[in-house]
């Protein structure tokens, strides 16, 4: 992978997304990494939904998305192209469970809460830790709840794949 | 336990309880060609190779024959690590990764398989745990030989009696996403159990299509408690089995007796209505094929209404069976001669254009018929196309017709 490197900015925003955006919407299967190159396929990111968001997204800019979020194709590539933008952490109402699972593995915290993605509108400015799960917005601090423990350990060693390359193994497995 | 408990304890060898998150050894890890590249990187990137390859089987079918040049160079590499690896290698043509993985009796009652696709739930037809993941899960599960689960809560759902004539398990299957919707099953395991005539109405090839769009309503497995025509295929263990203290999220009915057909209107497969509120609208292309409905008694059911008809004029239709065990056997049976006659064409067998790459996909404006899974708004090609999930019968009426057909209609 070549990540873009996470620098927030003094600008980051709130790309805010409804219930139910599934992983087509996400990354339409026919722009598959295998496809068209696994070089360019994270610049067709959103290209129905929200055709601008692969030109406009900077790092630091925090996707905010209602329920289910991500249902679908298991393609990890969706997520993958949103990382590769430079997307490293989400706040969504619920996620469905393969695309929170890639999420962990690629390295994306993947936040919960009502509250967040009640008050956030598209374009509000925010910023945010991914460390510490602290998120400023609207002129309020909120303060999320981190990923249950097992994950935790593998997004502290960046994602589950690093955890596993230095461990040998899954959390929790010595 | 519930099923998904029975066999989650089965495998650790100790009582699991919903919600504890558990590492467990998996039977099987399957991947395909469009998802193998980034299983390889990953590979690489932890210097591993597979822990057991005879239990990891590699199947080309989501672009099958190659597209483009991307394509066949990333099949070419696939190909290249199959053979080094010495893992279970399906060329192009042998069929979709769900049905060669039944077919080839990797899925069988009470095993634990996971697959780089999300309708793996597919093999909790024959009793299995099957569960999708992404590439680096899978890579993980064939590197180590385990992966991490959280042991699921349970959604119960029974279907009872048998259906109508032309009243088929992609109806029930339709009938059962719309009510659980679009998420009311994510995380959970959905435990389906035929009865009073059910069981003997389903066999394997129906109890796939349930199993396989359970996925759709976000579980992690589709289980159809084994009964009817698993228990002649298959040695089913004692142990699998929901026992009376299993404990259900929730409990669904569904009476097959008064079932009517059904289809998922665009954009999402919880979109579930009858026939009739879309009756008459045009339609340019129906697709008869993919892990939800491309096996031998769908292609019956589509060459029983196309017998001695013609697709309409303005309609073109499309047939790919789901295995090239399909294929041969539609041959032989005379299914191919009827719905070519009929005039439609054949694909090589494999997910076809399900997933809008290849081999038919749609133009703005199209509308297609389609007996695949998934109705998302850009899912076939174009985002202004439209795509309706509907049984192989009701695909085939439509085909005749050139329109969406009413259920009462006699054409």
């Amino acid at each position: 992978m070549n990540p873009t490197s996470h620098i927030p900015h003094p600008t980051s925003r709130v790309w805010k997304f409804p219930d139910n955006v599934n992983t087509d919407d996400i990354l339409p299967g026919k722009y598959a990494p295998f496809m068209v190159g696994e070089d360019v396929f994270q610049n067709y990111a959103f290209a129905h939904l929200r055709p601008e968001f692969a030109r406009q997204f900077r790092p630091g800019d925090l996707i905010v998305a209602g329920r289910n979020l991500g249902l679908g194709s298991s393609r990890e590539y969706a997520p993958e192209a949103l990382y590769k933008l430079g997307v490293r952490a989400i706040v969504a109402r619920s996620y469905a469970r393969i695309f929170y699972r890639n999420l962990v593995n690629l390295g994306i915290v993947p936040f919960v809460s009502e509250e967040v993605v009640e008050k956030a509108k598209d374009g509000d400015e925010v910023s945010y830790d991914v460390s510490t799960g602290v998120i400023e917005l609207g002129g309020r601090i909120y303060r999320l709840q981190p990923p249950p423990a097992f994950l935790l350990a593998a997004l502290e060693e960046g994602s589950l794949l690093a955890y596993f390359k230095k461990h040998g193994d899954f959390p929790g497995v010595e | 336990m519930t099923l998904a408990q029975a066999i989650l304890s089965h495998k650790l060898g100790r009582r699991v309880q919903p919600g504890e998150l558990v590492v467990v050894e998996v039977d099987h890890a399957m991947t395909i060609d469009s998802i193998v590249p980034t299983v390889i990187d990953r590979l690489e990137e932890l210097g591993a190779a597979p822990r057991h390859p005879e239990r990891v089987s590699l199947v080309y079918d989501h672009v099958a024959p190659a597209s483009n040049v991307n394509v066949a160079e990333a099949q070419r590499r696939g190909r290249e690590w199959a053979r080094r690896s010495g893992v279970n290698f399906y060329e192009v043509g042998r069929g979709v990764c769900h049905q060669v993985l039944v077919e080839e009796g990797v899925a069988r009652p009470g095993a634990l398989i996971v697959g780089s696709d999300s309708h793996s739930t597919s093999y909790g037809a024959v009793g299995a745990f099957g569960t999708g993941m992404g590439a680096t899960d899978i890579a993980l599960a064939i590197a180590s030989g385990k992966t991490w689960l959280r042991v699921p809560e349970s959604v119960r759902v029974t279907f009872r009696g048998r259906p109508r004539p032309g009243v088929s398990a992609k109806d029930a299957a339709l009938e059962m996403v719309g009510r659980l919707g679009s998420g009311g099953a994510t995380y959970m395991a959905v435990e389906i159990h035929l009865q009073d005539g059910a069981e003997r109405a389903f066999g394997r090839s129906e109890r796939i299509t349930l199993a396989n769009l359970a996925m759709e309503a976000g579980a992690k497995a589709g289980i159809v408690a084994p009964s009817g025509e698993i228990l002649e295929l298959y040695e089913v263990p004692d142990w699998l089995r929901a026992g009376k203290d299993a404990v259900y999220v929730r409990e669904l009915e569904i009476d097959l007796t008064t079932l009517t057909p059904r289809l998922a209107a665009p954009f999402y497969v919880d979109n579930v209505h009858s026939l009739g509120e879309y009756a008459g609208a045009a339609v340019d292309f129906v697709f008869v094929g993919t892990c939800t409905n491309g096996r031998i008694e769908d292609l019956r059911a589509a060459a029983e209404v196309l017998r001695g008809r013609r697709v309409a004029p303005g309609t073109r239709m499309l047939v790919v069976p789901a295995s090239s065990q399909v294929l041969q056997q539609a041959m032989a049976e005379g299914v191919l001669q009827t719905l070519v006659e009929a005039g439609a064409t054949i694909g090589t067998p494999g997910c076809g254009p399900c997933m809008g790459r290849h081999m038919g996909v749609a133009a703005a404006g199209e509308r297609v018929v389609s007996t695949a899974n998934r109705n998302f708004k850009g899912r076939m090609g174009s985002p202004q196309a439209e795509v309706y999930l509907t049984s192989p019968r009701t695909a085939a009426r439509a085909a005749v017709l050139g329109r969406i057909p009413d259920e009462e209609e006699q054409e």
